[in-house]
This record gives C-alpha cells, structure tokens and sequence, in this order.
C-alpha cells in the first residue's frame, strides 16, 4: 500500500511536480499492473501467449470459415463450423417439442415470472398486496400456461423439451424446494431429537448421492414403489427427485441463514411472548431468508446447470435436443461441437447473469447489516 | 375464481397420475387412452430421429405408427416414450408403455428371465467392425492388441469380449455411450477399429469425409435379430402386435403398397391379400380388432420395403442394402408366416 | 389432565409430533415395501443380491485389481468402484492445488492475470460440467496419434491413447528399498520436530525441504543400486496396433481428471479467495511489518488463518467433485455408474444396482466429511 491517500486537500502540496511520465496515463498503468517485476512479466506474457493460441483459431472457425446456410449436413463443406441447421432447429432447442402455435405460452409463463420474483424479493413496490397473491399463486398459473386446461389446449409433459424443459425443472425444484428446505432446516435445529435426527438424515443422504442416482430412481424406481396399476408422469417424476434433491441443499443453505441471525432476535421473539412457529414466521425466518438469497440464487444456479443431466435418462433438454440433431441422418457427423457449443454458450449467459446478480446482492445487503 | 383453481389443480393431478388398470387388457388400455404408448431409442439414425418439427421418424418409429393405425385408425394417435439401455425394461415391465420398438436384440434371458414377449425380427442385425485401410489388415482376426471403440447400451460389450476370448487375442476396449462421441473417438484415431452393428456402422461410415479409406471387416460376430416386443401375459396384445409386424412383411411379398392398399381393399383375385385385408374371413376379428385393420396398418407407412427404403435404404444418407433383411424369395431371411 | 392441557405442555406436544412422524414414516415404508414386492411378483422378477456371482463377461480397460471377463458381475462392480476412488482422489488433489493458486492469483496486482483467472472462474463455473468433460476429451483426442507419439527416451510415451509409463515388477529384494524409504520418512517426521525446536530457541531455520528432497531420492536409489536392482521396469514397446507393455493412462481417465478438477477448482478459488479476505489487513501490515516476504506472509499468516474459513465450503465441494465423477460414463472411463450400468444392462436388476450406487457414494461421502472434520479440529483456533 503506498502513502498518498492523505495528501489530495493538503494545499502546501500545490505546486507539487507532476509524478514522472512513465508512471502515470497508459505506459504507467502497464508498467505497474503488468511488468512490475519479472515474475509479473512473464506471467504477463504466457497469458498473451495462451490468448494468442486460444481466440484466432476459434474465431476463424466459429464465424469465419463457418457456414451458415443449407437444409442438410451435406452443404456444409468448409473446415469451420456448420450453423446451417440454426434456422430450422433453434425453435427445438427452445422449446423442444411444444407445438409452435403455443410458443407464446411458454414466453407468457417466463414474462410473468420477472413480476412475480420482483414482489417477492423487493418489499416496497406498489400494490404489494395483490403483488404478493399473484406471486404465490404464479406456480398454478404457469402450470396452467403450459400444461392447457381452462380454455388453453391441452399439452402433454412429453412435448416439453429444450431450454424450456432445463428452465421449467430448475425453477420447479427451485421453489417447490423452497417449503421443504426451510421444513428441514428447522427440523436440523430441533429440540426433537427424533425430528433433528429424520432430518439430518434426510439432508445428508440426499446430498451424499449424485443427483444421475436419484434420476435413475426417478424414471426406473419410483414406478415399482407406486401401488399396481397406478403411473405417474415421467417429467413429474423427475421433477419430484430434482425437487427432493434442491431441497437437501436448501436446507442447508438456510441453516446457514438461520444461524446467522443472533441469539437476542430469537430471546427477544420468546420474550414478546410468541411462541415457536410465530416467532418463526414473523421474527426468525424473515431475516434469515433474506441473508440466504445469494446462498439460494447460487443453488439455482447449480440446479439448473444439473439439469443437463436428464439427458441420460432420455428427456430431450437443449443438451438432449444436441444429441438428437447429432443423430439425424441429415446431420449427423457435421454438428457434434456446434450443438453442445450453442448450449453451452446458453448456460453461460443465464448462470453468469444470475451469479452477477446474486453478488450484487450479497454487497447490497452486506451495506445494510452494518 | 378460487374454486375453479381448486378444481382445475384435482383436475391436473388426475390427469398427470394416471390409473391404468394393468391387470385387464391391454389392447382395452389403450382403446381406452386413445393413444398407444410407444417406447422408442432417444436417437438412433434411420431408426429413430426428428425432423424438423419434431416428429419423430425412423424405422422403429414407422412400427410404433402401424401398430396405432391398426389398432386405433390413427397413425398418429402414439405418444412416444423415449428410452435408453438401462431404461427401456423398467418401462415395459411396469406398463409405462404398451410396446418396446427400440432396436432391442433377441436373447434368451430377454424372453425368458425379464418375462418379455418377442413378436418377431423387424431387422437383421449384426456386430461388426470398422478400420482403416492404411492398417493394413483384411480380417477382424488379426485385432490381437487393438484399441476398440465400443458404443454401449446393447450386447455388444459381450460379443466383443467373447470375440477376443475365442480367438486368444488381447484388446484395449473403450466403451462409448453415444455414436456421436464413439465415432469422434475412432475418427481421432483414438481406437484403431469402431465396433456396432452392421447398420450403425453403415450409418457411421456415410458420414465420413473420406469413407474410401475406411473398411467394414468381412466378419460378423453375432447375431442380433432386432424386434419389437411387449410384457409377457397378455397373448392377445402380443397377438396384434405380431401380426401387424407380419402383415407389413407379407404386404411386400405381395405387392400391396401404400398407394395401391385402398384400392386392393376392395377385392382382389389374390385370396390371401383378400384375408390380410378383410375381403374374406374374419381374421380382424380373432384379434379383437376390425376387419380392415391391416389395410390402416399398411396404409400409415406404406409395407416393409417401403418403410425400409425410406428410413434405411440405399437412397437415404445411411444407404444400407437389404441384404439379410430381403424377402426370402429375393435371397434374404426375411421370412412371415402366412395369414390364413 | 384434559386434553387442551396435553396439547399445551410442551414436552407431551413435542413427544407427539416425534411419534406422528416415526409413524407415518413407518406407514410410508411399508406402503413402499409392499408395493414393490406386489410389483416385483407381477412381472415375475427376481430380487436379491445373488446375481453379483453370475459371470460379467465384458471387459474393462483400467483395473487395480485382477479382473477379466470371465469374472463375476460383483467383481466388475468392485472395479468400477475403484475406478471411481481413483478418480476422486486424483481430482481432489488437483482441484485443491488449481483452486488455491487461483485464488490468490484472482488478488494478484498483475492486471492480465487477475483478469484472465476471473475469466476462467466465471466460465468454468456457469457450464455444465457434462459438456466440459467433453470438451476435454475432444481436446485430448487432438495429441499425437499413436503412430506419431511424442516420447521421452524411448520409455514414456504420449499420444491420444494416452500417457504410456513403464511399469515396474518388484521381485524379492525390493522390499529392502520400500523399508528405506518408509525410513527415510519417519527420520524426516523427527528432523522436522528437531528442526521446529531449535527454531523456536534460536532462531536459525534448518533448509527442510532440500534436505528432505535430496535424503528422499537418494537413499531409496542407493539401496536400489547396492541390492543389485531388484526392480525391473517394463518399458513400453511399439506393438503392431499400439504400444505394448507399460502402465497406460487412458485419455478418458485425464479428460475427467482435467474437466473436475478445473470445474471444482473454480468453486474451491472463490472459498479460498474470500477466505484470504476475510483474514484482516491488520495481520498482512503487521507481518511485512515484522520484515516477512509476501510469500512467505501469505504462507505462514494468511492461509493458515484463513483456512478456518476455508475448510467446511471446501468440504462439500470435495463432496460435489466425488458425485460429478458419476458423468464418468459421456465419454468411457469406467467408473462405477458406467460398470453398473453394464451390469444393471445385462442383468435386468436396477433396484439392487442403484442400491448399490446409493450405499457407494453416501459412504465415500461420510468418510471424506468424516475426515475433513477431523481437519477442521485439528486447525481449529486454539483460543487460550
């Protein structure tokens, strides 16, 4: 740390000697970030060396040798890469196989949920009231959107597909999780040793697992543990499990929340006479959510990116809709890297958007704690 | 405004648990549904793919198609389930779907220790490999010490260790989930032969800049009759998926196609094609079904050899010949017992 | 006592929720058990464990133990299981090393690489790890073909089939040479207790590493050489289709090993980098104060503060890199899901192999947090 924060209102300091040209402006700027000593230096020029390496290759195949137009596999004849097939598949890749005259359906559900997320996270907005009823009653909305049924034709959950399935699974085990996570992380804190021990159970076994186990008993298990003669849907099926499985992570991340708050708040809540469960829900559990929401947002973040996963268990995600077009006879063999690119590409816009925004919370509400 | 919500989440949750009974028959299960549950590969080239609305297509599709034409008069009336390796025999054992037409080898075990039904082969299949010529080497006997790329999910894993067993000869397996990677990892040189079956194969090598320089190896290890099959116990679903099977195979040997099937409905001098399409006996009825189910059955996809041609054929980007899978009088061993 | 009573004393209220749930969890088991059991008769399935003793007959390309194709279905699982350690243990290993040299380049001054190890946190963390254990593999094909692979000395080699090593054949009086080197290793343990106190008295310190380095290599190759070389290594030759003899590293194994540990170490560089700065400024001023080098301050002061800190988010990211293994299978390393799967193929017997699965990984995971526990003990604040 040098020494010269305290001498910008010191006027003796005026006719003080601008500081040399070589450490100030550009040349300076380098100098000191970039080739202050030879360890820096040379760091400095292995990245340079590795960007080199890295982004002109990638350049000249991803858009300048590419092609970009064509009905099959077939007109794709350069060395770079073969976009042709965006045209008639991006819809896939979006909404997998929801019939199109219904797009508008999934883009409703999506518009709503930015409202419905904005009166939940922020207290002072107008009409909360009405805010807050449309927020908890969004779930049945969207599932109307997109299941049909009042009016709306009715669409199976096996139309469901692409980026829709990945965001549809991840925002359902997300706020489904939600409940049970904050269930269990009371439970973990239980005087009930019978309950405190269910629930650390629970939570441990579901974390100890890899979620590709649970999907596994999802699409191959569950059926053999219903009752003959009943089945339930596939897609509900796995959403139970990724459900089951977000809120063991839930739960912890609220635990966290919960031991944050200080003794004093849950005396203070006995103390006014309130029993466990108000003093729970008016004094505790505020607080403590609103510590662990970049604790949650990072958990949806990871949820969703796991959500790739169904592919292995044969439900068409953007990841699974890749595979697909890689074993259309028109295409195959030409769109291997293209495919998962693009959907890699997609993860890393919404995930990076969300952890950007899950830090600039965590900064927000660090300023309003002190 | 409530209450209706209230009624429409019952509503939903009746729908999405749905109670078959699996005890009664299948064929009233899926009258009943009104659509077949079909269950089919999550991607196989020529076998089972999307277009580009996604609907699915394909060879193993085109059987899912028939069956739901014959048994409810709408090809269109199936909802797919889409099933990988592991998945696909839960799915039928539990009656998630009505019939399994997913490329699925006969064996023994299969029918006999799973408690499936096998209605017949649909494709005769085989494992085989493929090399580089620049190896230098004619036969798959002389592999001792080879690297092999496997795609799994199927017997091949089995057959490959049998083959390298038999034959005293050592090998590095690297066993693939996908053709997509399998073929990446071959073409990469990762392995020195790509081993599947004859059909994916075919299908892999169409897809290579330079095919010229590749070599199917003459050898075939195993057997690998491909065929629809459905749950043990109800004979007479298994009855109506075998001979919708059958009626597309008989079709071709009898000339009936989709564009000449109405027409022949109505009568022809042929007797057999009179029974297969109703005109004569009652053979709609022994299966539960009505007179004219065949004729739907044929008319969704057209016969054997035209669902054949159109998903696999030498036309198609696979270009795979008849070959074992030709009609018995055209040197093949494609082979239906009469409908009489 | 009536019953409003009852439902106001806490105790009696608490003792009934405890039985509500015992109970209906026990109702609910039982509706499971039952059903299954109904269902299993109904489609005429055997259940048990007894077809772990049937015959495999596949094979597996990396094994630790003894294994071929005529071995048992149980055995081929062991393997896979094996596979799965090994993995988790290199991963671990690597993503702890990567994860703390990022995070605390991510604060260092040098603009371009604070800038560019950000870059690759960020982009590492909001893929999906499936397509980056792709993208390594695709990466890794791209090495020499085995034709043309890079060698050193004519005893390891390297090519897209992997990392060829010699393999070593331990006869009899090798035993000698392990002796040694356990040895050298206990002296060193004394050494550096030895080395601590006459620190702590006068100040001097003793050159450790170098002498631990040096008495490492060089006793063990002395007793090596004096017992007239009982070690024989198995140089890897070129065989007709590939190289013959030698330990090979499969691709797959590093392309898993590349793509967890760099996805994990991306988390693990941001516990690290908060943890340095939660360690006040205050500690960092007061060493270079006391005329510590900065790495030596970071070293000595900083982590071991920040460790603290460190350790329990560490933990279950160490959790997280063992059960994102279980990808093992996009590309064809072996791992227990990829075995099980085989076999759960072959068998027809997913409850009992996803049973497996289950029991595998929650023990791997209670012993690595059982373990990392125990750390966290050991380095916890000692306040006097």
């Amino acid at each position: 740390m040098t020494i010269d924060n305290n001498s910008n209102n010191d006027k003796a300091n005026q006719n003080i000697k601008p500081p040399p040209a070589n450490t100030v402006g550009i040349i300076g700027w380098i100098r000191k970030n970039l080739l202050g000593g030879w360890v820096n230096t040379l760091l400095t020029l292995i990245s340079i060396y590795i960007l080199w390496l890295v982004l002109p290759p990638l350049f000249d195949w991803a858009l300048l040798n590419a092609d970009f137009s064509g009905s099959s596999g077939k007109e794709c004849t350069t060395n770079g890469a073969c976009w042709a097939w965006l045209d008639q598949r991006i819809n896939q890749f979006f909404y997998g196989f929801y019939p199109p005259d219904s797009y508008w359906r999934v883009n409703l559900s999506l518009i709503l949920l930015l409202p419905a997320l904005a009166y939940i996270l922020f207290e002072n907005l107008p009409y909360s009231t009405y805010g807050r009823w449309f927020a908890l009653s969004y779930p049945i909305i969207s599932a109307v959107l997109l299941l049909g049924g009042v009016g709306l034709e009715g669409v199976t959950t096996d139309k469901f597909g692409g980026f829709m399935l990945n965001l549809v699974a991840g925002l359902a085990g997300i706020i489904l999780s939600l409940p049970i996570g904050v269930v269990l992380a009371l439970g973990r804190r239980s005087k009930l040793p019978l309950i405190r021990v269910f629930s650390i159970a629970f939570i441990e076994i579901i974390r100890g697992v890899p979620l590709i186990t649970l999907l596994f008993v999802a699409v191959i298990i569950v059926q053999l543990f219903l009752p003959p003669g009943v089945s339930l849907d596939q897609l509900i099926r796995v959403m139970i499990m990724i459900t089951i499985f977000a809120s063991a992570y839930m739960a912890e991340v609220i635990r966290g929340g919960l031991q944050a708050i200080p003794n004093g708040q849950y005396e203070a809540a006995q103390a006014v006479g309130l029993g466990y469960w108000r003093s729970m829900r008016l004094v505790i559990l505020p607080q403590a959510l609103k510590i662990s929401i970049p604790g949650i947002v990072n958990t949806f973040i990871g949820l969703f990116k796991d959500t790739t996963l169904v592919i292995i268990i044969g439900l068409f995600d953007i990841l699974g809709q890749a595979r697909l077009l890689q074993t259309n006879p028109d295409w195959m063999g030409k769109v291997d890297h293209e495919t998962f690119l693009l959907a890699a590409l997609f993860f890393f816009i919404i995930c990076f958007s969300m952890s950007r925004y899950s830090i600039n919370l965590e900064k927000r509400l660090d300023t309003t704690n002190k | 405004m409530k209450l209706n919500l209230i009624r429409f989440a019952a509503m939903a949750i009746i729908t999405l648990l749905s109670f078959g009974t699996a005890h009664a028959s299948t064929l009233n299960d899926v009258k009943a549904a009104g659509h077949l549950k079909c269950g089919i590969n999550t991607g196989l080239p020529g076998f089972a793919f999307t277009d580009d609305k996604g609907n699915w297509n394909g060879f193993d599709v085109a059987f899912c198609r028939a069956l739901a034409a014959a048994v409810l008069g709408n090809p269109d009336k199936v909802k797919y389930v889409n099933l990988t390796g592991k998945t696909r025999f839960p799915a039928l054992a539990s009656g998630e779907i009505d019939v399994l037409s997913r490329n699925t080898t006969w064996t023994f075990s299969r029918d006999v220790d799973l408690g499936f039904t096998f209605l017949g082969v649909s494709y005769y299949d085989g494992q085989g490999f493929i090399g580089r010529k620049s190896l230098g080497i004619k036969s798959a006997k002389e592999l001792d010490g080879a690297s092999v790329c496997i795609q799994t999910g199927t017997t091949t894993e089995l057959n490959l260790a049998d083959f390298f067993r038999s034959n005293n000869m050592k090998y590095e397996p690297v066993p693939i989930e996908t053709n997509a990677e399998a073929r990446a990892g071959y073409l990469a040189e990762r392995c020195d032969v790509y081993t599947t079956d004859a059909s994916g194969l075919a299908a892999t090598k169409s897809t290579f800049k330079d095919a010229e320089n590749h070599m199917v190896f003459p050898e075939i290890i195993s057997k690998e009759p491909l065929g629809p099959l459905v749950r043990q116990g109800d004979d007479q679903w298994a009855d109506i998926a075998r001979w919708t099977l059958n009626a597309l195979i008989v079709a071709e040997e009898l000339g009936v196609t989709k564009a000449n099937v109405n027409e022949k409905a109505k009568g022809t001098k042929n007797p057999e094609i009179n029974r297969m399409l109703g005109k004569e006996g009652s053979m709609g009825k022994m299966l539960g079904l009505d007179a004219t189910w065949a004729v739907r059955a044929i008319a969704a996809g057209g016969n054997y050899a035209e669902i054949f041609d159109k998903y696999l054929g030498t036309k198609t980007p696979l270009g795979l010949s008849r070959g074992l899978n030709a009609l018995y009088k055209d040197g093949g061993i494609l082979y239906a017992p009469p409908i009489r | 006592m009536n019953t409003k009573s009852l439902w106001t004393n806490e105790r009696t209220r608490g003792l009934i929720f405890q039985v509500l749930l015992v109970v209906g969890i026990a109702v609910f088991i039982a509706f499971i058990i039952s059903n299954t059991i109904t269902n299993l008769e109904k489609a005429g399935l055997a259940s048990g464990y007894s077809f772990l003793g049937d015959t495999a007959s596949f094979d597996i390309n990396q094994r630790l133990i003894e294994y071929s194709s005529t071995s048992t279905y149980g055995r081929a699982i062991i393997v896979g299981g094996l596979n799965t350690i090994v993995i988790a243990i290199l991963g671990i290993l690597a993503a702890t090393v990567i994860g703390f040299i990022a995070g605390i380049l991510r604060l260092s001054k040098n603009y371009l690489i604070s800038r560019l190890v950000t870059i690759y946190v960020e982009f590492v963390r909001n893929v999906p790890v499936l397509l980056q254990i792709i993208f390594w593999w695709v990466i890794l094909l791209s090495l020499p073909k085995v034709r043309n692979s890079l060698s050193i000395g004519d005893s390891i080699f390297l090519n897209n089939r992997g990392i060829r090593l010699p393999s070593a054949n331990f006869s009899e009086g090798s035993v000698l040479v392990f002796l040694v080197f356990f040895g050298v290793l206990i002296t060193l343990y004394f050494i550096k207790r030895w080395s601590h106190k006459r620190q702590e008295k006068t100040g001097k310190i003793f050159p450790f590493g170098f002498t631990a380095l040096g008495l490492i290599i060089f006793l063990p190759a002395l007793t090596f050489l004096l017992t007239d070389q009982p070690i024989d290594f198995n140089v890897p030759t070129r065989g007709r289709f590939n190289l013959k003899g030698g330990f090979n590293v499969t691709p797959e194994l590093v392309a898993l090993w590349l793509a967890l540990s760099t996805y994990t170490a991306a988390f693990i560089s941001e516990i690290v980098r908060s943890g340095i700065l939660s360690v006040s400024s205050g500690q960092r001023e007061a060493a270079s104060a006391l005329g510590l080098k900065p790495s030596l301050t970071m070293r000595k002061i900083i982590l071991p503060q920040a460790l603290r800190v460190i350790i329990p988010p560490l933990t279950s990211q160490y959790l997280n890199l063992t059960k994102n293994s279980s990808l093992a299978v996009a590309i064809g390393y072996q791992d227990i899901v990829s075995i099980g799967d085989t076999v759960l193929n072959q068998s027809g017997q997913a409850l009992e192999v996803i049973s497996i699965f289950m029991i595998f990984y929650l023990t791997l995971s209670l012993i690595t947090s059982a373990f990392m526990n125990w750390y966290n003990k050991r380095i916890e604040l000692v306040e006097r």
